[in-house]
């Protein structure tokens, strides 16, 4: 069984338990949308007034970008979830080998 | 537990996505995919940025021609909806109830088909205005290989969550499907991950210069 600790022998219990826990991620989820959300608006916005340098557009709105994808990650893939080491690998390591051939191809090809 | 046992909302275990062998390994197995995929698109996304308004002469357009905030805008909206719809779809599935996660699944497909429809149209814009086709230049090459590879992948989803839904409309929720469909989920949150960097690197960066 998934979970050894929702072993207390009265189903009752159990159910309503898991419905409070349910419940909250959910909540937790409605927050990371919201914050998604207004992270989109605010790098929307950054590039729609046309005041700031490209110098300070480019790394705050990948920086946003990273901050959204984290949200995307841990909270709606349940990232932040026990028994997601091998996922966490699996993604990093991707994630790694991607940053260096990006890397590689910003920097070394040139035309 | 096997996939065959007969459950009820009271039997039904709290990581369904997990709780069989089988699931375990699909499990697994999927974050190794998701893992692959992020190197192939990050690839893709090296090679764009390695040729972005790399075009042969004046008369091609270039990034900051092109793009429109408006219709990106929409598009992101769109997708980012859809991912909450489908979070959604999994806490209903989460609590044993097939027809709540069905409709929130309709939903997302509708979200995830109306993006589609944004990017053909943007697409075909492109072609018929600017004269930007996959072959124009190293910068329509790239753009329309990473940008059409997430559509490719938007399509695909549609055709899998419909497939997934069609197939089970009738079996209700068991620890055979469960997995199924979080699987399912997590890929759509997956194409919405890919999203997020598109609009930012793509339409964004583009349109500063």
């Amino acid at each position: 069984m998934a979970n050894p600790q929702l072993n207390s022998g009265n189903p009752r219990v159990d159910i309503e338990y898991r419905r409070k826990k349910s419940a909250e991620e959910m909540r937790h989820q409605i927050v990371s949308f919201a914050l998604m959300i207004f992270l989109t608006l605010i790098a929307f916005a950054a590039v729609a007034i046309k005041g700031f340098s490209a110098w300070f557009i480019v790394p705050f709105i990948l920086l946003l970008a990273v901050v959204q994808v984290i949200f995307q990650l841990y909270y709606f893939m349940h990232m932040s979830h026990k028994g997601h080491e091998a996922p966490s690998m699996f993604l990093y390591s991707g994630a790694l080998v991607g940053a260096i051939t990006i890397l590689a191809f910003t920097t070394i090809i040139w035309w | 537990m096997h996939a065959e046992d007969k459950l009820t909302y009271e039997t039904w275990p709290a990581e369904p996505e997990k709780s069989t062998l089988e699931a375990k390994n699909k499990f697994l197995g999927f974050w190794f995919f998701l893992g692959g995929e992020t190197v192939l698109f990050a690839s893709l996304f090296a090679t764009y940025l390695a040729l972005k308004d790399k075009v042969p002469d004046t008369t091609h357009h270039l990034a900051k021609d092109l793009f429109e905030l408006p219709l990106t805008f929409v598009a992101t909206m769109l997708l980012l909806t859809s991912s909450l719809t489908s979070v959604y779809a999994m806490y209903h599935m989460k609590n044993f109830n097939a027809k709540k996660m069905n409709f929130w699944l309709v939903l997302t497909l509708l979200l995830g088909a109306a993006f589609l429809v944004l990017e053909i149209y943007e697409f075909n814009h492109y072609v018929h205005e600017f004269h930007h086709t996959f072959t124009s230049s190293a910068f329509g090459s790239a753009f329309y290989t990473l940008v059409g590879f997430h559509g490719g992948h938007v399509a695909f989803g549609l055709l899998w969550i419909t497939t997934l839904i069609v197939r089970n409309s009738k079996r209700g929720l068991d620890l055979y499907n469960a997995p199924k469909f979080y699987v399912a989920s997590l890929y759509w949150h997956f194409i919405d991950v890919v999203w997020v960097f598109i609009f930012t690197v793509v339409y964004l960066m583009g349109m500063v210069g």
